[in-house]
């Protein structure tokens, strides 16, 4: 693909150029645009006329400015650099944008997504003369203490591995060569895939793990699957974004990809700050070490907002080809769509529903489907799995918003964020009436204890039976008053506000409370609906619901998720007070009568 | 080189189509003189071969195709910036409009700016006092944040936005401070009003005004934001001061920019605004901000009203996804005489727990004001309720959560637009008020923080009727005297 076409603009209209003179080129081909170099990808070609949506600022760009083809589609450089670092849309480091440009973006820069100038320790798998295939592992690099780099065969490449040695090299460096059928392939520390085609897999697997997040709501009521696909639908100020940054911090993953795609600047600057200073509760080391950051703001290009979604997901799969457990987060994917619709309208196609792209069911569809677990292709064998937890802001909050239709139309698991709830600061504000989860069936198997994963699913179905009476019964209460229903009902309003206000409400900015390990989960809602059965016994006999609601218990109840989990001994040390103190309540009854 | 050309073939709306025009850009600026020598401007919107699309700031009336010149300048509109522009106004495309003299450019600069690199910016977490309580209290404003009014007509918008540029101020710090107040299609009195305030408090001589009024041409008003954003960055990032822009109002920019869509016939989104409305707005919203390595910063409030005072409409709905947060004015506080009329539950700071805290604010500030809000709410449901039933027939709790609302209206949101409370005096009236609950009820808050801030101010309750003036002058003196250790021990507290 080395001749070089050149082309002449001919129409400039925001993001969108066209240009003439493009024989030859293909669809989504990248081109360099303008004499400023600016980097544009084929969106849609009419005999030599091609369009192309355009990466950067189209300003001071006019007719008769030149357009060359570079032949290839919008690809991604894969290779260890990857962690911790932190890209725009297209795969351009912003830490070198800064040294290269100062504080403002400007345009036409070239930087290549890895650092050129570092070296890597390569230490190889196989022995010279192996067999290798797409995907093979021939060897590793630590890239930073959590995350050890292998390093694969790429798709397309089957031969027989020579001259491969351990030493220090460079991500273009040559590692060793297969000798393939067609000659000779070089091995390098990095590989390139194009971004809009889902890499290879040998085979998928049904998502059948939970992926903990030590958020309580999620965990216990609406997990998510190892491979499974979630979004989080909410209007503004209800905390997708608090909820997204919880999942990026504490999810039981292997590797982190953050998208931040058409979203507030202080917001990734938040997690660009945060994140660094985190702990990773798995590992003890910093999260930043697991994590890749995409970073496209809402300021910046439209189009680079498009193609941010995929160079992401591109990423993750990379890394879930290793055979790792892949998180990604997008936020918002409203902002991507939006960026479709508007890159749409200056193409002028024909528009669907609010002006969105007819093809907008389909793109989001596919874009969830490049989730999964999966066998990776080549040796050895090895599972790997890419979650993908997408946030979507629909306008005002209305859930009949194309997106997010679209959305649930392929998710697994739906968040359902209130504003009501945000109002109340219950947070996370994900309304466990409307919510669901199709993983919750693999719920009891993440513990150890099979017997306590099957106790525990018990006890979140029956959590949620009361939640669903409190939502009848506080309708009753609100016209006629908590005195006109049985003192068993005003039992379960109690049980079901302690569940809200001890179990569901979790507070991201408290250091206990950020992350609840699932065992302690199992341990708190015990010690709720432990209270709630001896509640009801007592109502039985005669105690009075006044007594048992002012018990000096339930106030340890209530602290019981600040304890920290080193001293699980007291949460469950809970459940003695309870039995004393409503026993002592049973004397009273015993000394009136 | 300009090039000048006779070759207008259209006019349609603002928008004028000019032919056989060699070489020009996207985005470039246009002059155009009409045939009795006066000029308009414009700015190119789309450029096809040799057919040119303009926007006409001014609008297209009086132009006519044979008279007129179109002179493309072969550059992005531009304003002229130097210290001089403090203390000036100017209009909405930034030409001076008072009788000052011409600003002596130190500097020309584009005026659609650059987007911040991510990874250049600075997190915003310097605690700024406004004197209001319903934002300093709940949703505290910081340095480099966004944060918009959400307002309706015949709401006092202009009254808060005068409170806050007068009383905002970062504690303990004697810093340069300026105020950009960008205003876009409203009244001569509004503006007016402001101007006023300005001046007798002095602050005129900081600030800059970029005016563009009712009946001044709607499409400049496309200009305006961007314009007043380009002066505030060169104060802020070549100046060092620390900007306050105010933007009044944002409903009149979407309408004007929506008029373009329009004339350009271009595919609408929801209420006729273009689809491209999101990102728009999202390029001059998130100018506001701070830099690293620079000592300004840019702290942003724009206005809105939202018609209907329906939060979904497309402009408000798209503000909030892109600022960090909103305050809401409420017609019904408004209408019981409630000022600032603030809707204290819908709105939202979204950078507060980044402001304060121990070594920015108080220590008991986050928990306390989340107490606040669940209590509010509460009570705010009560009220709701004792309307339908009668106030009788509430429970005693629901009687109690009730009265703490009304007088958390009366006192806590209500202080009128000249009363500058520090932050010690919010969060002191924030614990008053929470003293009429247990402190069992308070769940929100830290046990340690309880036991520390609320004796004192239920003391104060107790003590008030037996021999008030001895008790009130004990509990002031132990006040003072517990004050200091306090801030110098700080205990450990759980991290923001």
């Amino acid at each position: 693909m080395a001749e070089e076409k050149i082309g002449k603009i001919v129409k400039v209209a925001g993001p969108v150029v066209v240009a003439e003179g493009m024989t030859g080129a293909h669809m989504y081909d990248v081109v360099r645009v303008g004499e400023e170099n600016l980097i544009g990808e084929i969106v849609e070609l009419h005999g030599d006329r091609a369009s192309i949506q355009v990466y950067e600022d189209t300003v001071g760009i006019g007719p008769g400015e030149k357009v060359v083809n570079t032949g290839a589609p919008l690809s991604v450089e894969l290779g260890p650099g990857l962690i911790s670092n932190i890209y725009d849309g297209i795969q351009r480091p912003l830490s070198a944008l800064v040294e290269a440009q100062g504080s403002f973006i400007k345009r036409g820069s070239d930087i290549p997504g890895l650092p050129r100038d570092k070296k890597w320790t390569f230490e190889p798998s196989v022995d010279n003369g192996t067999e290798v295939h797409p995907g093979t592992v021939v060897g590793q690099v630590q890239e930073s203490t959590l995350v050890l780099h292998k390093i694969m065969v790429p798709p397309g490449v089957s031969g027989t591995v020579e001259g491969l040695k351990a030493g220090e090299y460079t991500v273009t460096d040559p590692i060793g060569t297969v000798k393939t059928k067609g000659g000779e392939h070089t091995l390098t520390l990095m590989q390139k895939w194009p971004v809009r085609r889902p890499r290879p897999v040998t085979r998928r697997l049904n998502p059948n793990r939970v992926l903990l997040t030590g958020q309580r709501v999620i965990d216990a009521f609406f997990p998510i699957a190892k491979g499974g696909t979630a979004c989080v639908p909410g209007p503004f100020g209800t905390g997708k974004t608090v909820v997204q940054h919880q999942l990026a911090k504490w999810v039981d993953a292997d590797i982190v990809v953050y998208v931040g795609c058409g979203e507030r600047g202080n917001e990734m600057t938040d997690v660009l700050k945060e994140f660094p200073e985190l702990t990773d509760p798995h590992s003890g080391e910093p999260l930043m070490k697991r994590v890749v950051l995409l970073a496209n703001t809402s300021d910046m290009p439209v189009a680079a907002r498009e193609a941010s979604v995929y160079t992401g997901i591109t990423i993750a799969e990379y890394f879930r080809d290793m055979g790792l457990s892949v998180g990604m987060m997008a936020d918002s994917t409203s902002r991507w769509a939006e960026a479709m619709r508007e890159i749409s309208t200056r193409l002028e196609e024909m528009p669907a529903e609010e002006g969105y792209p007819a093809y907008l069911g389909a793109r989001i569809a596919s874009f969830y489907e490049r989730a999964g677990r999966v066998v990776c292709s080549g040796a050895p064998e090895r599972e790997g799995a890419l979650s993908i937890i997408g946030a979507v802001s629909p306008p005002g909050g209305d859930l009949s918003d194309s997106v997010v239709q679209a959305t649930l139309h392929v998710v697994k698991v739906f968040w359902s964020l209130l504003a009501r709830l945000a109002q109340q600061r219950h947070f996370p504000a994900i309304d466990w009436l409307t919510s669901y989860s199709f993983y919750k069936q693999y719920l009891s198997e993440t513990f150890e204890n099979k017997e306590q994963g099957q106790e525990f699913a018990a006890m979140t179905q029956q959590a949620m039976t009361l939640l669903e009476q409190e939502s009848q019964l506080i309708e009753i209460v609100r016209l006629v008053g908590a005195e006109s229903i049985s003192a068993a009902d005003r039992m379960t309003l109690e049980t079901s506000k302690s569940i809200r206000e001890d179990f569901l409400h979790q507070n991201a900015f408290h250091k206990v409370d950020t992350y609840t390990p699932i065992e302690k989960q199992y341990d708190l809602l015990k010690l709720i609906l432990h209270f709630h059965k001896q509640g009801l016994a007592a109502i039985e006999n005669g105690v009075e619901t006044g007594d048992l609601f002012a018990l000096p218990v339930r106030e340890e109840i209530a602290r019981a998720k600040y304890l920290d989990y080193a001293e699980a001994e007291k949460i469950r040390g809970i459940e003695v007070t309870i039995d004393k103190q409503v026993k002592e309540l049973y004397s009273t009854v015993a000394s009136e009568s | 080189m300009l090039k000048e050309y006779k070759t207008v073939s259209e006019i349609a709306g603002p928008l004028m189509l000019v032919e056989g025009v060699d070489q020009a850009k996207y985005g470039e600026i246009v002059d155009i003189e009409m045939g009795d020598g006066s000029v308009r401007h414009g700015q190119i919107l789309q450029v096809e071969k040799d057919k040119v699309l303009v926007q006409v700031f001014e609008g297209t009336e009086g132009i006519n195709i044979r008279d007129t010149t179109v002179r493309f300048l072969g550059k992005p509109m531009e304003l002229a910036v130097s210290p001089d522009i403090l203390g000036r106004v100017f209009s909405g495309t930034g030409q001076p409009k008072d009788d000052g003299p011409r600003i002596l450019p130190k500097m020309r600069l584009n005026i659609n700016g650059n987007p911040i690199n991510p990874y250049a910016r600075d997190y915003p977490n310097e605690f700024i006092q406004t004197g209001i309580s319903t934002i300093d209290g709940l949703n505290p404003l910081v340095r480099g944040q966004k944060l918009p009014i959400f307002s309706g007509s015949g709401l006092p918008h202009d009254d808060i936005t005068a409170q806050l540029a007068r009383q905002s101020t970062v504690l303990g710090k004697g810093e340069a401070f300026a105020v950009v107040f960008a205003a876009m299609g409203i009244t001569f009195e509004a503006a007016q009003f402001f101007i006023n305030d300005l001046t007798e408090t002095g602050a005129i001589e900081r600030a800059v005004l970029f005016i563009n009024l009712a009946n001044d041409p709607a499409i400049e008003r496309i200009a305006t934001p961007r314009v007043a954003l380009t002066a505030a960055e060169y104060l802020a990032f070549e100046e060092d001061m620390h900007v306050l822009v105010i933007l009044n109002d944002m409903t009149n920019y979407c309408e004007a920019l929506r008029e373009i869509s329009a004339a350009r016939k271009e595919v609408p989104g929801r209420r006729g605004y273009p689809g491209y409305l999101y990102t728009d707005l999202a390029t001059i919203y998130e100018r506001a901000g701070r830099v690293k390595g620079k000592k300004g910063s840019i702290t942003m409030v724009p206005v809105l009203t939202m018609p209907e005072d329906d939060k979904t409409h497309p402009v408000p709905d798209l503000t909030g996804y892109i600022t960090e947060g909103q305050i809401i004015m409420s017609r019904p506080l408004h209408r019981k005489g409630i000022a600032p009329p603030v809707d204290v539950l819908p709105s939202l700071s979204r950078l507060k727990d980044k402001g304060i805290g121990a070594d920015k604010t108080r220590e008991d500030h986050a928990d306390l004001y989340n107490q606040l809000y669940a209590a509010y709410a509460r009570g705010k449901e009560a009220q709701e309720l004792a309307t339908i039933l009668g106030e009788a027939a509430l429970s005693a709790e629901d009687q109690k959560y009730m009265k703490f609302a009304n007088e958390f209206e009366n006192r806590y949101i209500s202080q009128g637009y000249y009363d500058n409370r520090t932050i010690m005096q919010t969060l002191d009236l924030g614990w008053e008020l929470l003293s009429m609950f247990d402190n069992a009820e308070l769940k929100r808050i830290d046990e340690e923080l309880i036991e520390k801030y609320m004796p004192k101010f239920r003391k104060k309750k107790d003590g008030q009727e037996p021999e008030s003036d001895a008790a009130e002058a004990e509990d002031q003196e132990a006040e003072n005297t517990e004050a200091n250790p306090e801030e110098t021990e700080a205990p450990e507290k759980p991290q923001e």
